[in-house]
């Protein structure tokens, strides 16, 4: 899969993997021994037909492979980027076993990019019901719902908080992993199905979920995101240069701080930036620290690399571009100059012991061992957890002690009369593709309860 | 028949005082829920930045909200430069929490600069819930004093303030309130709005007497959601977000120094941003 080369990406944002070409994709769709059991579509949250689309690429059928991947996944360009199949699809493929598995992400991508470059063929809407569902929030979780429940004939409408649609599509995700151009175009696919999404507004503020309903508003799908920030909660914590990953994100990903001055939104970035966290917000984070002109940028994070949660391919994308790695490590505490700005960053080593409730092996610290960084830049990325302002403004729901709405496993549905939830705002942090399978499994209950007398 | 969901436009536009402008502009929806207290996060452009403006006022007949804005840098500059009927990109709101508005009893309210917009806000709510308001309010001179007639009609006592005489008493609004302490007058609140200094200096002036003093913080946001913790500030020891848990806060419990060094970050890159805006407008 041929990339950006590591010492020109470093200099742009631009997309760094590139795509098949017709040749490559086919060569690779023919690798596909199209099993009867088809395990591959087991491993998907979606349940995409893979075996099927793969066998129209390898006969070149294109615009067929790309409807049959439409049937069960609205946003195919964007899965086609930032889906874990190693975790997924790929890793169920039998050939994973002998060596490399067939490369069904990258063949998602080059269907998706056909038809992106081709113009989207609409699908059958059915005729309207006559019923309206809310969603709240336009990610992965809202776009799934309201483009599935729109396809079913209903009239959905999507409120966004921020003036652009996508959550962490948008804001999250880099550029040079996730160019906004596609997920732009994502979102005008949803919206040509007849889902109508207004931006700038915030359920919890200006509406609460108890007004839709009143309004007229027959379900509501609550899928607000993991949208808040976790800090460390260590002394230093507020001085200058040092941002949540969603604050460093947003300001770059969202308002094109990169461009700055030609967009008017800033950012900081020194010479020397320590990332604290190991997952792929931390990885994306210090990608985006080392285009942004950073001289020195670490990775810092409290397990080793065998636990780290980031996909191993960004890992070695990151690495590759030069981004240093500090292992069992973790901050105790910051200092600062007489700016007010952060200059070092005290640490300390860590070992692994037994496995905690999440399965990794519980890192603790090792008596005697701090020492210090120098830093200027600090990016906290060590997980975000649901924005409080829909749990808080909602009567009725039922919220875990992490904030997350609980729903019924099996349809989304939460105890409240006509709520269903999904995406992270039930999960916690987890994958644009888990929050896409809650999302059609949500329209799925919603569509059913909506039609059944 | 659906009506189209518009971009909110400036309806009126006025000049209060040099480098301050009064925009009435048509946003229904947050008109309605608006409260006082409660700020906007505007984009005027495709490239603009995100800022919060307080609500001064709104009007949920005609649907409109008043926003006064002081021009300081290039997205306050670029505001106070558009015209009647044009439109803003982006405008949420209403965020913070509303102002906890009770009668206390007699309240001193103190706004400087351009913060006596949210004083008036908060005098005219506390006037009508009943308290006895005594308004204070500061410019550096008397260009750049306004308001002064709204403030009156809200306040039972008005005392104003210029830096350099050139209207009301010379000197600052804490003078003032130094004053009203040492003259025993009795207090039962004092909410404070304006430049961080202002009300670090209030909050020390109050303290020793333990006087319940409320302040309106203004750090620098970014989403305005509780997303980012840009907006972040330590009150009582404990890191809040000032958009979802403030604006308002205990002034004895703020880290004001922290908050001026944070808004402080961006001082280069504003400076560079005015710079080339202004060169591009000549």
């Amino acid at each position: 899969m041929l990339k950006q080369h590591p010492e020109k990406r470093i200099h742009n944002f631009n997309e760094v993997t590139l795509g098949y070409s017709v040749e490559q994709a086919i060569t690779e769709a023919s690798r596909c021994l199209q099993c009867p059991d088809h395990p591959c579509v087991k491993g998907c949250p979606v349940g995409i037909n893979i075996l099927a689309f793969i066998k129209c690429v390898k006969e070149g059928d294109f615009d067929k492979a790309i409807a049959i991947v439409k049937e069960r996944n609205s946003l195919p360009a964007m899965t086609g980027r930032v889906c874990p199949w190693e975790n997924q699809c790929e890793a169920a493929c039998i050939l994973d076993k002998v060596g490399e598995p067939v490369a069904i992400g990258r063949l998602e991508r080059f269907v998706a990019d056909h038809e992106l470059k081709k113009g989207y063929e609409m699908p059958k809407i059915a005729n309207p019901t006559g019923h309206k569902v809310a969603v709240v929030g336009s990610g992965p979780a809202g776009l799934t719902a309201a483009a599935d429940l729109a396809k079913l004939g209903h009239s959905v409408v999507i409120f966004e908080a921020l003036h652009t649609p996508g959550g962490v599509l948008s804001y999250g995700i880099p550029e040079f992993r996730l160019p906004k151009n596609i997920v732009k175009a994502e979102v005008s696919y949803v919206e040509k199905l007849g889902v109508s999404i207004k931006t700038n507004i915030v359920i919890g503020k200006l509406i609460t979920v108890d007004e839709l309903l009143e309004q007229g508003f027959d379900a509501v799908f609550i899928a607000s995101g993991a949208g808040a920030p976790n800090f460390l909660n260590l002394p230093g914590e507020n001085l200058c240069g040092i941002y949540s990953a969603n604050e460093f994100l947003t300001r770059s990903n969202l308002m094109k701080a990169y461009a700055f001055p030609e967009y008017d939104t800033p950012i900081k970035v020194g010479k020397k930036v320590a990332v604290i966290g190991g997952g792929n917000v931390a990885v994306d984070a210090a990608r985006t620290a080392l285009r942004l002109g950073a001289d020195e940028v670490y990775i810092v994070y409290r397990r080793s690399e065998k636990e780290m949660p980031a996909r191993i391919e960004e890992i070695d994308n990151a690495r590759e571009e030069g981004v240093k790695f500090r292992f069992l490590t973790n901050p105790v505490r910051f200092q600062g100059d007489e700016k007010g700005w952060v200059k070092q960053m005290e640490c300390i080593r860590m070992k692994l012991g037994e496995p905690d409730e999440s399965g990794r092996r519980k890192p603790t610290s090792i008596k005697g061992s701090e020492f210090s960084m120098n830093v200027d830049t600090v990016v906290v990325a060590i997980g975000q957890k649901p924005n409080p302002l829909v749990p808080r403004t909602t009567k009725g729901l039922q919220i875990t002690r992490w904030g997350t709405i609980v729903v019924d496993e099996k349809s989304g549905k939460t105890i409240k009369d006509r709520v269903w939830a999904g995406g992270d705002i039930v999960s916690g942090a987890a994958t644009v593709i888990e929050a896409m399978g809650m999302g059609k499994r949500a329209a799925k209950s919603i569509h059913e309860y909506l039609t059944t007398p | 028949m659906q009506k189209k969901h518009g971009k909110p436009k400036i309806i009126t536009k006025d000049e209060l005082a040099s480098g301050v402008k009064s925009f009435r502009i048509h946003a229904p929806l947050i008109a309605a829920k608006a409260k006082p207290g409660q700020f906007v996060i505007i984009r005027i452009d495709e490239r603009g930045e995100r800022i919060p403006i307080t609500i001064v006022d709104s009007d949920s007949e005609e649907g409109t909200l008043t926003l006064i804005v002081q021009e300081v840098g290039k997205t306050t500059k670029k505001l106070g430069r558009m015209r009647e009927d044009e439109e803003i990109a982006d405008l949420v709101g209403p965020l913070g929490n509303p102002s906890e508005i009770e009668n206390f009893g007699q309240v001193v309210v103190i706004g400087g600069g351009v913060g006596v917009t949210a004083a008036y806000e908060e005098a005219k709510a506390l006037k009508k819930a009943g308290n006895r308001v005594i308004s204070i309010i500061g410019a550096r001179n008397k260009d750049l004093l306004f308001f002064e007639q709204e403030m009156r009609q809200v306040s039972d006592e008005l005392n104003i303030t210029t830096d350099d005489g050139t209207r009301g008493r010379k000197g600052f609004v804490t003078d003032v309130l130094k004053d009203l302490i040492d003259q025993r007058r009795h207090i039962d609140l004092v909410f404070a709005v304006g430049p961080t200094i202002m009300m670090k200096i209030v909050s020390k002036i109050t303290e020793p007497h333990g006087i319940r003093t409320i302040v309106s913080l203004n750090p620098i946001m970014l989403d305005g959601t509780g997303m980012c913790g840009a907006c972040r500030v330590r009150i009582g020891g404990q890191t809040k977000f000032t958009c979802v848990d403030g604006p308002d806060f205990d002034g004895h419990l703020v880290d004001f120094d922290e908050l001026m060094t944070r808004q402080r970050m961006y001082l280069k890159e504003e400076k560079l941003a005015l710079q080339m805006y202004e060169n591009n407008v000549r």
